[in-house]
């Protein structure tokens, strides 16, 4: 192990770190809060939410590196996208990363979602009617808070993925964790030096992450298992 | 023209993944089976080397690794054939590293697949195998592994559809599979959507063939 030429390269190696990081939050985050609504569609039946199925479907079932070269490389095709307003943003790779991760995670969140609302056990629904509550008060008060506690386990899981899944972005010359760790590779040709420092990086923010939802878990799952 | 002839070209990479996909599973199977095996086991040792495995493979993204495995692969086999002297250089081809990185990764998510599975089996089956005289080689032949395996479907099935999709990055290291053979069409005709979202619909029809098949064979079971 060279470890004076680890050491010198730690400095980009956080950049790459903090690039990691911020394409996995905005996607998460942008995620979240597009599958909510999805998947409050998505849990009852009619068009939409077929609509919906046909959607979560096809990124489910393609993986995510063809759905980010199909925007990043694919969209260029088109004169229309190429001469349009929004061009500068469709040629940027970060742009284009982080669209294609947004669209792969709310696919797989909605699905998740909508599995946790219609597992609600039938008695909270029915006392929540009993009570008189209108349709848009039991979504809030009742199902929403109720079925997201029990989501969290599986999205803890699809977070994860998620993580895993943004080392991706260096097929599109970002320079995140692994596009740095490709070039220090290449660089120097020290494969171990270049990926196992790589490797240890994730494996710490993958730890932080499993913390991080476990304490969420501890707080608001928990709570309304036990009796 | 179809895709401008490149459709062959395509099937060809359809199946170099299909076969990706098929002996990776079986690795992973495997190293699944030694891995529940190993952290059910009573050894100390063989529950640790298990928990390691686990823990590491899930914390750390698969590119990294395929791309260790790859290069790292390269370097460890070239010094150690200098080691023994050798003076020609052996090759580690994309097929080996692929298939090692993929059902070492998808061994660790199995391990988990199957020590569910073997917990799901009531302990009582086991014991009347050995009550019978069975040493537990046999009962681990004859009546844990069949049973389990049933349990194990719906976990199997899971990690296959995941393991398929995964197989995409192989193209990084130049084994020229589907994706590949779809980076290149794009290439030389210029037309990249087209042929991207050709290979899209191709890996849509495996997971969906997958699923279904999945489905008969769980319905068969279950009846």
């Amino acid at each position: 192990m060279n470890w004076a030429l680890i050491q010198e390269n730690l400095p980009r190696y956080f950049h790459g770190a903090l690039l990691t990081l911020e394409l996995l939050v905005i996607s998460l985050l942008i995620g979240l809060i597009l599958a909510v609504p999805l998947a409050i569609l998505r849990a009852r039946t009619g068009w939409a939410s077929r609509t919906i199925w046909l959607y979560t479907y096809v990124f489910r079932g393609t993986p995510m590196l063809v759905q980010l070269f199909l925007i990043y490389y694919g969209l260029a095709q088109f004169d229309a996208v190429r001469e349009s307003a929004a061009w500068p943003l469709f040629s940027s790779a970060w742009f284009c990363a982080c669209l294609s991760f947004i669209l792969n995670t709310t696919a797989y969140t909605t699905e998740i979602f909508a599995g946790a609302i219609r597992a609600l056990p039938q008695g909270e629904m029915e006392a929540a009617r009993a009570m008189g509550m209108g349709p848009l008060v039991m979504l809030r008060r009742i199902v929403l808070p109720a079925a997201l506690r029990r989501a969290l386990p599986a999205y803890s899981n699809e977070a994860i993925f998620m993580l895993h899944g943004t080392s991706l972005a260096s097929m599109v010359t970002l320079m995140d964790l692994t596009g740095v760790a490709r070039v220090f590779n290449a660089d120097n040709y020290l494969p171990f030096e270049a990926f196992i420092t790589a490797a240890v990086f994730y494996f710490a923010l993958t730890l932080c992450l499993v913390g991080l939802f476990n304490r969420a878990e501890a707080r608001w799952l928990k709570p309304m298992l036990s009796p | 023209m179809i895709l401008h002839g490149f459709l062959p070209a395509l099937l060809e990479g359809a199946l170099v993944t299909l076969g990706l996909g098929l002996s990776s599973l079986l690795l992973a199977c495997l190293l699944g089976l030694a891995g529940a095996l190993g952290k059910l086991s009573r050894s100390r040792t063989a529950r640790a080397i298990a928990q390691v495995y686990t823990t590491l493979i899930r914390g750390v993204p698969d590119l990294i690794l395929l791309l260790l495995i790859f290069y790292g692969g390269q370097l460890a086999v070239n010094s150690l054939s200098e080691a023994l002297g050798s003076a020609n250089d052996v090759e580690i081809d994309p097929w080996t590293a692929g298939v090692l990185t993929i059902g070492f990764i998808f061994g660790a998510y199995m391990t988990e697949v199957f020590r569910g599975a073997f917990l799901a089996v009531p302990p009582g089956q086991r014991e009347a195998g050995l009550a019978f005289g069975m040493s537990p080689w046999l009962v681990l032949r004859r009546i844990t592994l069949p049973q389990m395996l049933r349990h194990a479907l719906p976990g199997l099935s899971n990690n296959w559809l995941v393991l398929i999709k995964s197989t995409a990055i192989v193209s990084v290291i130049g084994l020229s599979d589907l994706m590949t053979r779809g980076q290149q069409a794009a290439g030389t005709t210029r037309e990249p959507f087209s042929f991207y979202l050709a290979v899209a619909l191709i890996y849509l029809m495996l997971t969906s063939v997958s699923e279904m098949l999945f489905g008969q064979l769980r319905r068969r079971l279950e009846t």
